[in-house]
């Protein structure tokens, strides 16, 4: 349960995923954010109107789907670091993630690196495929990884090192 | 002697607010800390806040801090930050006694003041809880963050508030290794977004566990944990020693409020807001005339909040001697509504709940 280990369950996460026609389609943001906390700057940072406006700060964030571009602007304004895209058209077999990293070292466009699930543990390798660490994300460094499209809706986090 | 409209008493986010306000409305300033900078808690957080744009949401408490300073810096003519000061005594004539450095020892006498010193870490019993390597979080966090020192190599960090899961996430960031985050409480009481990244890095939460003893030599080697029952009792046979050379406590802070209550303001016992807190009307004033209170020392709560306490201090303390502007009743109203919306949902009930029993 999340209230008790910081993992969001199986329903939980299928209110805030898209269709896999959606997925297949292109990058679109996946909020995991379950909690109705004061917060709000993940709509004011999302400059398509993709997410739905937040009238009490309190609400949770939700996106459409169909007008988010997955450009991955609010994976970095996200406090809670709970934002990542998902990108089921990437290729034949791989899917593209980005998310959010702020750890150093780190890594380089074509490192292989460790894949992890939503409890920290390997599922997988993934291949770091851009570092997106300008002004604009202000200390939040976006990686986008290449992983196996099975475990586009499982990675959630990189580890150094294979 | 010196005297002066505001005192300002503490720069963290609620007086470095109040301090703003207040000379907006053309008071003249004194903004005391003992610190050698101001900014207060906010020159230790590395990571981004939550809240709205008002309150600076998705910037990072220290550069907040710089954002207040520079806001400050704009009516330099009428204040004056006192650093390295800290205030020893408030008297019943209204004198303020500060000592700055080692050697200067001067009074101010304030015609209003706005006591905005903050809270302190409660401390937990335990056998062996005076061992090297067992700290405050908040202590650790200021150890890594302000002087880059790493505190050790694992650590165990027992609370999962906010302030637990966010210093357990900086230890990682600072290459310490966290074996566990663990909570008295059945549930992680800061933001399921914090737990969720910090979980998401392999360490295991384990609510409904507390420390039962630590063990070390000359420091710390092992912190046993044991898990609790319904009724908050040990379960024999569930304890686990967990191999860590850093203990990290974080239970909770109290209002550091000596000032108070040596200015004789009526104190309630408010366990939501942190311990004895002051009783205060809508403007912040305490039960003294001229003293308001803003921030952690009135209630603990949030840096967001802090500000717009402080904010809203600052103006009514210039206003009631005086002072005003235009907008001063906007910016009033502006303020309390903030703080409305801040406290308004789910997580913002403890504080709801709280100043209900304060402000009755
Ligand atoms: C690890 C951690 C993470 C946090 N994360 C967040 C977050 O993400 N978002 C958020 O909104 N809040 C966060 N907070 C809470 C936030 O830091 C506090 O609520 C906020 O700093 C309170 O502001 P304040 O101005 O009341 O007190 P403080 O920031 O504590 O400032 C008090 C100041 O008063 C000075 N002082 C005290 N006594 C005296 C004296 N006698 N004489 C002179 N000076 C004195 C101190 O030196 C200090 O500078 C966090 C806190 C911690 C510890
Ligand atoms: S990815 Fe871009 S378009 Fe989609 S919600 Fe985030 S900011 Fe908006
Ligand atoms: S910015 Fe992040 S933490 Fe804040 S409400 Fe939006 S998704 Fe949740």
């Amino acid at each position: 349960m999340l209230e008790k280990t910081g993992i969001p369950t199986e329903e939980q996460l299928k209110e805030v995923t898209p269709s896999k026609e959606r997925l297949s389609r292109g990058p679109v943001a996946i909020i995991e954010c379950f909690q109705e906390i004061p917060c709000n700057p993940c709509y004011t940072s999302c400059s398509t109107g993709a997410i739905k406006e937040l009238v009490d700060i309190n609400e949770k964030p939700e996106v459409d789907f169909d007008k988010c571009n997955g450009c991955g602007i609010c994976i970095s304004n996200c406090p809670g670091l709970a934002i990542f895209v998902v990108d089921e058209s990437y290729s034949e077999d791989k899917a593209l993630i980005k998310l959010p990293y702020e750890f150093l070292p780190l890594p380089e466009k074509g490192d292989m690196v460790k894949a992890l699930d939503r409890s920290g543990q390997v599922v997988g390798q993934a291949e770091v495929v851009k570092v997106v660490n300008s002004k604009a994300q202000d200390r939040t460094p976006v990686i986008w990884i290449a992983v196996d499209k099975e475990l586009s809706m499982r990675v959630r986090n990189i580890e150094m090192g294979v | 002697m010196r005297t002066t409209d505001v005192a300002v008493i503490g720069g963290g986010p609620a007086g470095l607010s109040a301090a703003i306000s207040a000379a907006s409305l053309g008071a003249k300033v004194t903004l005391i800390d003992r610190n050698d900078r101001l900014g207060g808690q906010l020159i230790k957080q590395t990571h981004m806040f939550f809240g709205s744009q008002k309150q600076h949401a998705s910037v990072r408490g220290v550069d907040i801090s710089g954002i207040l300073e520079e806001q400050l810096s704009k009516y330099k003519d009428n204040v004056e930050v006192l650093l390295n000061a800290t205030v020893l005594g408030l008297y019943e004539d209204g004198v303020v006694t500060i000592e700055q450095g080692e050697e200067k020892y001067f009074k101010i006498k304030p015609k209003a003041m706005v006591i905005a010193t903050g809270a302190s870490e409660k401390v937990l019993p335990f056998p062996n809880n005076d061992l090297p390597g067992i700290y405050g979080a908040g202590a650790v966090q200021t150890l890594m963050n302000v002087y880059g020192v790493a505190p050790g190599d694992r650590a165990l960090m027992v609370g999962a508030g906010n302030i637990g899961l966010i210093v357990s996430y900086q230890l990682m960031q600072a290459g310490v290794k966290v074996a566990a985050i663990i909570d008295a409480a059945p549930k992680i009481g800061g933001y399921l977004v914090h737990a969720s990244k910090i979980r998401r890095m392999g360490v295991p939460i384990y609510t409904s566990y507390t420390v039962k003893e630590a063990i070390g030599k000359d420091s710390l080697e092992k912190a046993v944990i044991v898990q609790l029952d319904e009724k908050w009792q040990p379960v024999p046979g569930t304890e686990r020693e967990l191999d860590v050379d850093v203990m990290c406590i974080s239970i909770g802070l109290s209002p550091l409020a000596e000032l108070l209550w040596q200015a004789d303001c009526e104190m309630k016992y408010v366990p939501e807001l942190g311990g004895y807190v002051p009783a205060r009307d809508e403007e912040y004033q305490t039960t003294v005339k001229g003293i308001y209170v803003a921030g952690d020392v009135s209630g603990v709560e949030e840096a967001s909040a802090a500000m717009v306490e402080g904010q809203l201090a600052g103006l009514c303390a210039a206003k009631n001697l005086g002072f005003t502007s235009p907008d001063f009743e906007a910016r009033r109203q502006d303020c309390i509504d903030q703080l409305n919306t801040l406290r308004s949902g789910p997580v913002g009930a403890k504080i709801r709940a709280g100043l209900e029993k304060l402000l009755g």
